[in-house]
């Protein structure tokens, strides 16, 4: 019998007791995988999106306004080379569904992106239909919306001049993004904001709440930035500038502390699972003392007797940790599928890196107390059940 | 066959502290499934009940029509006034009617724990009847704000949870300085906001009417007064709801979410418990076999053994509730932490553990005690009699 075959055969001595323990590693991995996942939405921000970009909002607050006629002064400063600009329109589908939509310069927009993917006759359909709107390609999936389709939707914060908030767009377009990551951002709305000062009640014209700046060099991010605040300082209007990836973590941050309640659960979870695993083969190498001591006078050194206990700790920490992590990368995928996309809880490469070094931790911290008592074994102790 | 039971689990209990290892499993797991449901859930009732408590059953808020938050209603001054002329609206001391045009702007102020991420607050721009429509609100440290100046009044929960904002501080404000001469307490949502004059908070943020209008009800058909005049004033399309509705519907979202968050995980974790604690019953009766065997040699009957199985596994696990809820209170009861509201803004609140959600946990364990002793009770009790006592 080879030495793997030996800690298999190990392991099925008690089929329920490890069936058991694998069970409850199996769900404690589960757990680790969905709320790592979790936790990185909330953490990571968007690493993707690089800090070629710049926002600059309002500096007391991005609901506040900033004039349109800031654009030619931000298009001066060297380093910029174009400026979009984007304002929430509080766009609301059907009774109370939240859109992410908001009003832009076509042709501006699409210079500043160039990560969406659309055809050019619907970048143009879009920057010449007046009431022309694009969506991203999970929003229209999400509601079964086609191209050509007029698509009624309410504001929450405008009304038209009739006084009305319920306003309707023609779908002109469905844009997808460039890769994986950016296709999941597909769930947002643009509109015209030409379209929209002509048509809001209050008349509102020349503001916007973001603007959003493609620099030549993202190394000038900095200067760029410090430039821009410094230019609007001490008037209504001063900004606040910073790339869009720390635009992107402020902005999740406000959600609050869902990081640090993730990593109680995540301990807790931890501790109990140690204990539980731990306890199971404590007991596993006190019944078979007798046995070790056989091995032992077999010729089989302290080291390798050690050696046994923790390999054994180790298969059943890898096999309930990847199944576990498995089942969460199943279960993230069907929450998102079945969410439309609005939450993704996908495990990405990192939380498959940190699941393997918890199984090896696991492993470690509850194979090493019974293996080294297996190893300090005395044989004629052990033999005689002292 | 009661007594039988009760002897064997005396047995039983007793030989506990000889077997910590594996008993330990049970409570710690249901410790750990316990305190994380409960932590869970005293975040959502911490929220609830902050949201709750603000708002009073007799005042209404009246906001633009479809604005669902405050945030994204405006009106003009023309309107803000003809509201306040509109029946069903209290007289105060004065005559004049009990309301307030509130305008509602939002600052950025960064939390204690962070060092340059901005935070929405809410600002909140008042008039003097504000303070008459919101009696529990009391300055704790220093004094009003006087209407004119840009000076601003804190609340508590602000203080506790953001940086900046402490008494004397000079906040800059699109190109202004505003001066903190005030800390407020309110015991409700309020807590998490800055108030400051209106009309400062106008000129400041360039805005020339309100965002809301808070009135004082008269009598208790006051809101349907109020609500069928302003519908049929053509020149106003408004919402007009009870105060206390208006934040108790903020909830909602919340719960769902952390009840969801709380239900996932309390799944989970609960089956681990249930291997955890069905393995350990297992090794516990397997450690008996010869006991139990002896029980029944000597007349004791399967039913009182499988009885006191399960009572075992159910006082280990309620142990272990009990320590779990312990925890949860411990670490967490009357923590302070904020999250964004319906305005967008942040809302400070406090966890909250409440004898009902103990409650719940208990429930919860002695499900899991139940499932975990059921399965290895039955199979310490048709293990025959003959082979346990022959068993090594």
């Amino acid at each position: 019998m080879t030495r793997s075959g030996f800690v298999i055969a190990n392991l099925f001595r008690k089929r329920t007791r490890t069936i058991l323990t694998l069970l409850s590693v199996i769900m404690a991995f589960l757990l680790f995988g969905l709320l790592q996942s979790v936790n990185t939405i909330f953490s990571a921000g968007a690493d993707f999106v690089g800090a070629t970009r710049l926002m600059v909002q309002a500096r007391v607050s991005f609901t506040s306004p900033l004039p349109l006629s800031m654009v030619p002064k931000l298009e001066a400063i060297p380093g910029v080379a174009r400026v979009a600009y984007q304002q929430w329109f509080g766009g609301v589908w059907q009774q109370n569904t939240p859109l992410i939509m908001f009003c832009l310069d076509p042709q501006r927009y699409r210079d500043v992106y160039p990560e969406w993917v659309m055809s050019d006759a619907q970048w143009q359909a879009f920057a010449s239909t007046r009431t022309g709107m694009i969506v991203g390609k999970q929003l229209a999936e999400q509601f079964g919306w086609k191209i050509g389709q007029k698509i009624p939707i309410a504001s929450n914060i405008w009304p038209q001049k009739n006084g009305s908030k319920a306003w309707t767009f023609d779908l002109v377009g469905i844009f997808d993004g460039k890769d994986e990551d950016w296709k999941k951002r597909t769930n947002l709305a643009f509109i015209q904001q030409d379209y929209f000062e002509e048509a809001n009640q209050f008349g509102l014209k020349g503001r916007t709440n973001f603007f959003i700046l493609k620099l030549t060099d993202a190394s000038q991010a900095r200067a760029v930035s410090r430039t821009i605040d410094s230019m609007f300082e001490n008037s209504p209007d001063e900004t606040k500038t910073q790339t869009e990836k720390d635009f992107n973590i402020s902005f999740v941050k406000q959600i609050g502390d869902i990081g640090l309640i993730v990593r109680w659960i995540l301990f807790a979870v931890f501790f109990t699972l140690l204990l539980v695993v731990g306890n199971t083969m404590a007991q596993s190498v006190r019944e078979r003392i007798p046995e070790l001591a056989v091995l032992k006078t077999l010729g089989f050194s302290d080291g390798s007797v050690l050696g046994f206990v923790l390999a054994e700790a180790f298969a059943l920490c890898l096999c309930g940790g990847l199944v576990g992590l498995l089942l969460a990368s199943l279960a993230g995928a069907m929450v998102e599928k079945g969410t439309g996309g609005q939450f993704q809880l996908q495990l990405d490469g990192s939380v498959w890196l940190l699941g393997v070094a918890a199984i090896v931790l696991m492993s470690a911290a509850v194979g090493l107390l019974p293996g080294l008592r297996a190893r300090r074994l005395r044989i004629v102790d052990a033999l005689a059940g002292r | 066959m009661l007594s039988q039971a009760l002897a064997i689990t005396g047995i039983n209990i007793r030989s506990i502290p000889e077997r910590w290892g594996s008993s330990l499993v049970i409570v710690i797991g249901l410790a750990g499934v316990v305190a994380v449901f409960t932590a869970l859930l005293a975040m959502a009732t911490g929220f609830e009940s902050t949201l709750k408590a603000t708002g009073r059953a007799d005042a209404a808020l009246i906001m633009r029509g479809g604005s669902d938050a405050e945030l994204n209603s405006a009106f003009d001054r023309d309107s803000t006034d003809l509201i306040k002329q509109e029946p069903g609206i209290r007289a105060g001391a004065d005559g004049k009617p009990l309301a307030s045009a509130e305008l509602m702007v939002i600052a950025e102020l960064v939390r204690k724990d962070d060092v340059k991420n901005g935070a929405n607050i809410t600002m909140r721009g008042v008039e003097p009847t504000a303070f008459m429509l919101r009696p529990q609100l009391k300055i704790i440290a220093g004094r009003n704000f006087t209407p004119g100046l840009r000076e601003m009044i804190v609340g508590q929960g602000v203080l506790r949870q953001f940086q900046g904002a402490e008494m004397g501080r000079v906040i800059r404000m699109r190109g202004s300085e505003w001066t903190v001469v005030g800390v407020f307490a309110c015991g409700d949502a309020h807590d998490s906001e800055i108030w400051t004059d209106i009309n400062v908070a106008r000129s400041t943020f360039g805005r020339i009417g309100s965002s809301s209008v808070l009135a004082a009800l008269d009598g208790a058909d006051g809101l349907a007064r109020l609500k069928s005049a302003v519908a049929a004033e053509p020149r106003l399309t408004l919402d007009v709801l009870r105060e206390q509705d208006y934040f108790s519907g903020q909830t909602r979202q919340f719960r769902k979410t952390i009840g969801f968050l709380a239900g996932v995980v309390t799944i989970i974790m609960g089956l681990g418990a249930v291997f955890a604690a069905l393995n350990s019953m297992y090794a516990a009766v397997a450690a008996r076999g010869k006991e139990i065997a002896t029980l029944r040699a000597i007349g004791f009957g399967g039913v009182a053994v499988v009885v006191s199985v399960m009572i075992e596994a159910l006082l280990l696990a309620l142990t272990g509730a009990l320590l779990g809820a312990l925890i949860a209170y411990l670490l967490f009861n009357g923590l302070s932490v904020s999250t964004l509201g319906q305005n967008f803004t942040q809302v400070v609140f406090n966890f909250k553990v409440t004898p009902e959600l103990v409650g719940r946990g208990l429930v919860i364990a002695v499900l899991i005690g139940m499932i975990g002793g059921l399965l290895p009770a039955m199979h310490a009790a048709r293990q025959p009699v003959t082979t346990s006592l022959r068993e090594q």
